[in-house]
């Protein structure tokens, strides 16, 4: 993301694969690499692709926002200072890629999830880092 | 490549040593590798030394400085929760190869109450963290997720995994290198306190110090150390290849089943051969998805093999008998190096209470997630 000269604070995704467009009208996504020579897909951007070994041909692709729940846990013990219990997930999206997750908007309890449930992506401020700004988190929850 | 004879062991009993150094409690350990071997440091060529936590700080060199400094090659591994078995494997080599006739490797770690939750930080702004925030990639929920794709895809219950801590829990009854040594019961660890569902706390291993070591020798020079030699009939080293979901979701699975189909096919061997298992069981999720990595089962039958008993001592084929991680202890570096003590004591007719009666082929399976996976076969000769 271009940085400008100026100390206004803005909004920062938390990792850089997150994308928070300028323009408001546009909703956040995650942005992922397609490798033109196998198809295989991978969150964020990529020097090479691990599957077929190709250094070019790897375009960036926008995620779809909304997937499907592989596989999930039910934390109740983390590093200090992480509030538990939540539902850490994998999240399977239709490009053929995963992602990490917290499944939001469920009791964190194993009866409230299903495998293959739909799910939809939600952005929210979570934090400010140092410089004052607004950290920006995705979570999925039941679509 | 020639064949090669493991002719020592050696281990502290796993558990927390805040008044040792690293270097003190693995010296320990290479004293009684050599004593088994009924050598001294001269004769030993190269020396692999695994830790995690000191990587940076020359363990192997500061062993030697306490046992007896002559001036050999000291190779100091990290890879993650393989760096033992990893050290094994580089000793492995150096006489497999031909270059040297006997080689140690020492496994060592202190953990102190630090553990597997510990770190986690990049550095930088913590305002950034991830964890809990795009779900986790600490151990307990990554062990956590990977049972609960079992139990997605062929219906295996949290009692199942459950029975795995009950089991490993009972065989380290009978081992006294074990840093726990309590019998626990399906209802005690069910209503245990949920770490990572499914995991409770006593389908955790616990965290802690122990150092182990083993020597290796020319199979040619073996009888001149041991009446016993024990052969390494495979050693295999893989990392994660590429799988749709390994960068988001570590695949352990097929991390071990490229290792397995290596081992097998270098030992000229297979699972049906095998009379015991020490396998990576950090989490007793762990253990049920192994079974069927490595081919000891088939395919969505784990759950029934630990219900039926098949896994325990006295079953079809043991697997943990030593109590396995989760009871005697899992000091990351050590780890690797104490699995091999273990079956070799077994292949030996040397394990006491928990010895699997005639074992003469075994296999020690350790998986470092991020990821490694290593597996020795071990045959009587
Ligand atoms: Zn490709």
């Amino acid at each position: 993301m271009a940085e400008a000269p100026t100390a206004q604070k803005t909004q920062k995704p938390i990792v850089p694969f997150l994308r928070l467009p300028e323009n408001p009208s546009e909703q956040p996504y995650l942005a992922g690499t397609r490798c033109k020579t196998c198809g295989a897909v991978y969150l964020g951007a990529r020097m090479a692709c691990s599957k077929c070994f190709a250094t070019e041909g790897l375009d960036e692709i926008k995620l779809s926002d909304k997937g499907e729940l592989h596989v999930f846990s039910i934390v109740h013990q983390s590093a200090p200072g992480v509030p538990t219990p939540y539902v850490a997930a994998i999240v399977d999206l239709p490009e053929g890629v995963s992602v990490r997750c917290n499944i939001a908007g469920v009791e964190p309890d194993p009866k409230n999830l299903k495998f293959g449930m739909p799910v939809q992506m939600v952005t929210e401020a979570i934090r400010t880092d140092r410089e004052g700004n607004d950290v920006i988190a995705f979570s999925f929850r039941p679509a | 490549m020639r064949d090669v004879a493991i002719v020592g062991v050696g281990m502290i009993k796993f558990g927390r040593y805040p008044e040792k150094t690293v270097p003190e409690l693995a010296a320990q350990a290479a004293l009684l590798a050599l004593k088994d071997a009924g050598m001294d440091m001269k004769s030993v060529e190269l020396m692999a030394s695994g830790n995690l936590y000191q990587s940076n700080a020359m363990v192997g060199q500061r062993i030697l400085q306490i046992i007896g400094q002559t001036g050999i090659p000291i190779i100091n591994v990290s890879n993650a929760c393989a760096t033992g078995s990893t050290a094994f494997r580089e000793a492995y080599f150096a006489v497999a190869s031909g270059a040297y006739d006997v080689a140690m490797a020492i496994g060592s770690e202190q953990m102190g109450k630090m553990g597997l939750l510990g770190g986690g930080g990049m550095g930088g702004d913590p305002a950034y963290s991830t964890e809990g925030v795009l779900g986790s990639g600490l151990m307990p929920a990554v062990f956590g997720m990977a049972g609960v794709e079992h139990m997605r895809k062929y219906g295996t219950t949290q009692e199942q995994f459950a029975k795995v801590s009950v089991k490993n829990d009972k065989h380290s009854m009978h081992n006294p290198y074990s840093q726990y040594q309590t019998e626990v019961g399906l209802e005690d660890v069910l209503n245990a306190r949920v770490v990572s569902w499914p995991n409770t706390l006593y389908m955790c291993c616990p965290t802690g110090d122990g150092a182990a070591a083993a020597i290796v020798c020319s199979m040619e020079k073996a009888r001149q150390f041991t009446t016993k030699p024990i052969k390494v009939a495979a050693s295999i080293l893989t990392s994660d290849p590429w799988t749709q979901r390994d960068l988001t979701m570590p695949d352990i699975n097929t991390l071990t089943r490229n290792a397995a189909k290596l081992a097998y096919e270098k030992a000229g061997l297979g699972p049906q051969d095998l009379d015991l298992v020490e396998l990576h069981d950090c989490f007793a999720t762990a253990e049920i998805l192994h079974y069927e990595n490595l081919g000891i089962c088939g395919e969505g039958e784990a759950g029934r093999m630990v219900d039926e008993g098949a896994t325990s001592i006295g079953g079809k084929i043991p697997v943990n008998a030593s109590g396995g991680l989760l009871s005697k202890g899992h000091p990351l570096g050590a780890t690797g190096v104490a699995n091999v003590c273990e079956v070799v004591w077994h292949l030996r007719g040397e394990a006491g209470g928990r010895q699997v009666e005639g074992a003469k082929v075994g296999l020690a399976h350790v998986i470092g997630l991020g990821s490694a996976c290593t597996i020795q076969v071990l045959e009587k000769v």
